[in-house]
């Protein structure tokens, strides 16, 4: 059963980084990568099961605080870079403008 | 004792195998940015806790029980945070939902006339 949890989360994972290659916005791929990160945690921890060794779930400890990480830090930096080419940021009560695509 | 922890961690295996299936399908299907976060958004909180609990179920060390303990409170916070902020930051730089541009399109037509028929 353990092995079966695996292979899903295999399954999971391929569709989304389909999804992360595919996305038309920059914010689909930044939500399959977390996703992504995320399916990896769990993966990490199965295959310690998988193959008798917990302390693979030291690594995927490290993994989760890692993706969070890495996720708000691609946030910080997506805001920078659309406020540096888009404009200035449309805050709450401003209607914002239609998007291009 | 043994039959039945194995029976519920099978149990919960499998709904956590399917419920990641489910996003993943959601995450590649759904037609909008907002409706793959919601898939997402399931995915990594309900999933994730389904696995790590059928993985508790199964482990005969307190230890290793921990770790899993730990994890699952990691996920169960990290998770719901970076989707408020992925959506925070979708919004505040004008990423439309569907149903918006949708009313708009509602709005431009039944501003040339008929009203009635478009409710």
């Amino acid at each position: 059963m353990v092995i079966a949890a695996t292979l899903a989360i295999f399954v999971a994972m391929i569709l989304a980084i389909i999804r992360a290659v595919m996305g038309p916005s920059l914010y689909d791929r930044i939500l399959a990568v977390n996703m992504f990160g995320t399916k990896t945690v769990l993966l990490i921890s199965l295959l310690g099961f998988v193959m008798g060794r917990p302390e693979f779930l030291d690594i995927a400890m490290v993994y989760a605080l890692i993706n969070f990480i890495s996720v708000i830090g691609v946030l910080r930096l997506s805001d920078a870079f659309n406020s540096k080419h888009n404009g200035p940021v449309v805050g709450p009560g401003v209607d914002p403008v239609e998007r291009d695509s | 004792m043994e039959t039945v922890l194995s029976l519920l961690s099978g149990f919960f295996l499998l709904l956590g195998s399917f419920l990641c299936l489910s996003g993943g399908v959601g995450i590649l299907r759904f037609p909008d940015f907002y409706t793959r976060m919601h898939a997402a958004g399931v995915t990594d909180t309900l999933a994730a806790a389904m696995i790590l609990i059928g993985l508790m179920l199964q482990s005969p060390e307190m230890l290793v029980i921990i770790k899993l303990m730990m994890i699952l409170l990691m996920t169960l916070f990290i998770s719901p945070a970076a989707s408020h902020a992925l959506g925070q930051a979708a919004v505040l730089n004008n990423l439309l939902p569907l149903v918006d541009l949708n009313m708009n399109h509602l709005a431009k037509n039944t501003t040339a006339g008929d009203e009635s028929s478009k409710s």
